[in-house]
């Protein structure tokens, strides 16, 4: 995984509420079976079909910080919205509520989602609309968005924020603790099902 | 101290705990499909390291699969390559995997508690996010991503933080013609999308132990749809039945033992929930819901909303948006709104208790000549059980496409899909902005408003039909 630190950027004001992971990138695009690649996918019913939306305004067009409305990431688990955002250029979304699972997702990708109160949000929107240069940065070490004269903290918990900092994969930290994983499965009870195929009746 | 049965469940898990880190937690049972474990098979190969348990894990291809001519190789290259792959991981890992043509082949949700691998009390992940349904059992069962995948592959682990709890409590009795579908949409509309979200919801009340397991799954199943990480009902008599004699059910001594502890799995008396939800199943009605996701829900005797109407800005402009995607005008009735298309199936409402619910209405009976319905059962069990009881030639006499097992047009991954602008009833969980196939719009609906609906070619409750002028088709 990509380490995270900081990261300066401009930004795309994307005023929606609860945008579903359906949106993000739709399923056509998860037939594929690459973990890169997914950025013609990325919002691409929207791109399509609206050409007032904030991803085809040129204005906003080399932006990698969404501001999202809240409940960003509802539905479907695919991770591949991660990876869309990611390969679209996103290194960062903004948001006053995440889903759970893309929240998740996020922290397992490397790409850094930040939860600011909905009126953050909403002059960070202003801001941006005045002005879409405004250079805005996420600062992970220092846990603040700054653009202008403004700045905002936001918190991450500690454990999310080293990972990420480090780029650091889970897969390799639980692999420290295999010990305890034996020892748990030592006392398993004997009648928890297998999967292996049953055998007939 | 007082526990929930969520809490419970969790705390048996946990391999190790430790101040400002996440727990570890055991997994039970993985459950893989095609869609979301290729790219975890990949990192595997890519760092060298095996999958841990392939005994606690199985696959099956659901996602991708045609409904039709279910035995040729998959028309599209992309669909037949992912499937491909799953079927060269699960070999070079070891896993079980229920393919095409399978008798255990379906949707994920609907086999493992079909082969009685879903049972009380234990952890259960997918890379879906409808993992939920699992719950029903008084499971603790959650949809996780890719990289969660390959850990779950690599380690049987997940790092977790302690979720949140939520009663949602509902008593009484429902009106006839009013299901778990019904009920679950009433508790989407009333917290919204993401309203449990951090949180396990625990469905409790008479009105839920009186219901079936396959109408408990239905509700788990779209406690994601609220937003909530899982979704979770105390094991009865009503589970243990359902589970005696499947074939990955503790037989014997085992049996004894399990069901012993499996009764241990409720909420403790004087336990805590961090947030409470309370309905009264009297006054429930069957839901539709009329905008693009699946908060968006009335009472079917509803109109449509009109956002000039609404307060918060958000929802304003969520509404907005919705109704000019879904081609809605606001103050239309709800039951005037016309359908191209019914769909029943999915892991939501895709088992033999929503076909045979279905089946009752269509007997005897034919669908609207303008309406197409599409009975995709959940899986090849669930197949030939209706086969097996004479479902599939009602539906069929009706005028109803019966196919082949699988998720279909839930998602539209495979040929079933919706075209522009075409509208369905669907037995689904998501009304998604192009969900069911690009431009389509989608209503979610109980199987008996499916049925209801097949018939007159607009949104119907079951109620309605016995005023409504329906030639029969039989004698
Ligand atoms: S039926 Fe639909 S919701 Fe269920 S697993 Fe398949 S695609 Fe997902």
């Amino acid at each position: 995984m990509q380490p995270f630190t900081t990261h300066t950027g401009t930004a795309a004001p994307l005023r929606r509420s609860a945008v579903d992971t359906d949106q993000i990138i739709p399923a056509e695009y998860l037939k594929r079976i690459t973990r890169t690649g997914f950025e013609d996918g990325l919002f691409v019913a929207w791109r399509r079909n609206e050409p007032d939306f904030v991803l085809n305004q040129p204005q906003y067009a080399g932006a990698s910080i969404l501001v999202a409305g809240p409940d960003f990431g509802t539905g479907s688990s695919r991770e591949h919205a991660c990876w869309a955002l990611l390969d679209g250029g996103f290194r960062v979304v903004i948001s006053s509520r995440f889903a759970d699972i893309f929240k998740n997702n996020s922290t397992k990708s490397g790409l850094l989602t930040v939860v600011l109160p909905q009126a953050d949000v909403e002059a960070l929107w202003a801001a941006v609309e005045a002005d879409p240069a405004t250079a805005v940065t996420v600062d992970l070490q220092a846990r603040q968005v700054s653009y202008g004269e403004v700045t905002v903290p936001f918190e991450v918990d500690e454990y999310t924020r080293w990972r990420l900092l480090e780029g650091l994969d889970d897969v390799g930290l639980t692999e420290r603790h295999l010990a305890e994983v034996e020892d748990y499965e030592s006392r398993r009870p004997a009648w928890l099902p297998k999967a292996l195929p049953a055998l007939p009746a | 101290m007082p526990k929930t049965l969520a809490e419970k469940v969790y705390d048996a898990h946990v391999v190790r705990s430790a101040e400002g880190e996440p727990d570890l937690l055991y997994i039970d049972l993985h459950l893989v499909h095609e869609v979301t474990s290729p790219q975890a098979f990949d990192g595997l190969r890519a760092a060298g390291r095996t999958v841990r348990r392939p005994d606690l894990t199985m696959a099956t291809e659901d996602h991708n699969v045609p409904t039709l001519d279910v035995l040729a190789p998959i028309a599209d290259p992309v669909s037949r390559a992912q499937v491909e792959a799953l079927r060269a991981n699960a070999a070079e890992f070891g896993i079980r995997l229920a393919p095409m043509g399978d008798r255990d082949q379906g949707i994920v949700h609907v086999i493992g508690p079909q082969l009685g691998l879903t049972q009380p009390g234990m952890t259960i992940v997918c890379g879906d996010s409808h993992t939920s349904t699992h719950g029903a059992f008084g499971a603790l069962a959650f949809g996780i991503g890719t990289s969660e995948v390959e850990h779950v592959l690599a380690t049987q682990t997940l790092p977790q933080y302690r979720p949140k709890q939520m009663a949602v409590t509902v008593e009484g009795r429902l009106p006839e013609g009013v299901s778990a579908k019904d009920v679950i949409l009433a508790v989407i509309a009333r917290i919204g999308t993401n309203g449990a979200a951090g949180h396990v919801i625990e469905y409790r009340g008479s009105a839920i132990e009186a219901l079936s397991m396959e109408a408990r799954m239905t509700i788990c199943n779209m406690s994601i749809e609220a937003g909530a990480r899982a979704g979770l009902i105390a094991p009865d008599q009503t589970t243990f039945d359902f589970l005696q004699g499947r074939p990955h059910a503790p037989q014997g001594a085992d049996w004894d033992a399990a069901v012993a502890h499996w009764r241990t799995l409720r909420t403790d008396e004087g336990a805590v929930f961090d947030t409470e939800v309370v309905l009264d199943a009297a006054e429930l009605t069957p839901f539709v819901t009329w905008g693009t996701n699946p908060g968006q829900g009335l009472p079917i005797g509803g109109s449509v909303p009109d956002p000039a109407a609404m307060t918060d800005e958000n929802e304003r402009r969520a509404a907005e948006q919705a109704l000019a995607y879904m081609g809605l005008t606001p103050g239309t009735p709800l039951r005037e709104i016309e359908v191209d298309t019914v769909f029943l199936g999915s892991c939501t409402n895709g088992r033999i208790e929503d076909l045979r619910t279905a089946a009752e209405l269509l007997r005897g009976r034919r669908i609207d000549a303008h309406t197409r319905m599409l009975v995709v059962p959940g899986s090849v069990g669930v197949k030939l059980q209706a086969e097996a009881e004479g479902l599939d030639r009602v539906f069929t006499e009706a005028g109803a496409e019966w196919r082949g097992a699988g998720c279909s047009m839930c998602l539209g991954m495979n040929p079933d899909q919706l075209q522009p602008g075409e509208r369905s009833a669907s037995t689904s969980n998501r009304n998604f902005q192009g969900r069911q196939g690009k431009g389509g719009r989608t209503h979610l609906v109980s199987p008996s408003v499916a049925a209801a609906t097949a018939l007159t070619g607009r949104l119907t409750a079951p109620a309605d039909l016995q005023s409504a002028d329906l030639t029969s088709a039989g004698a």
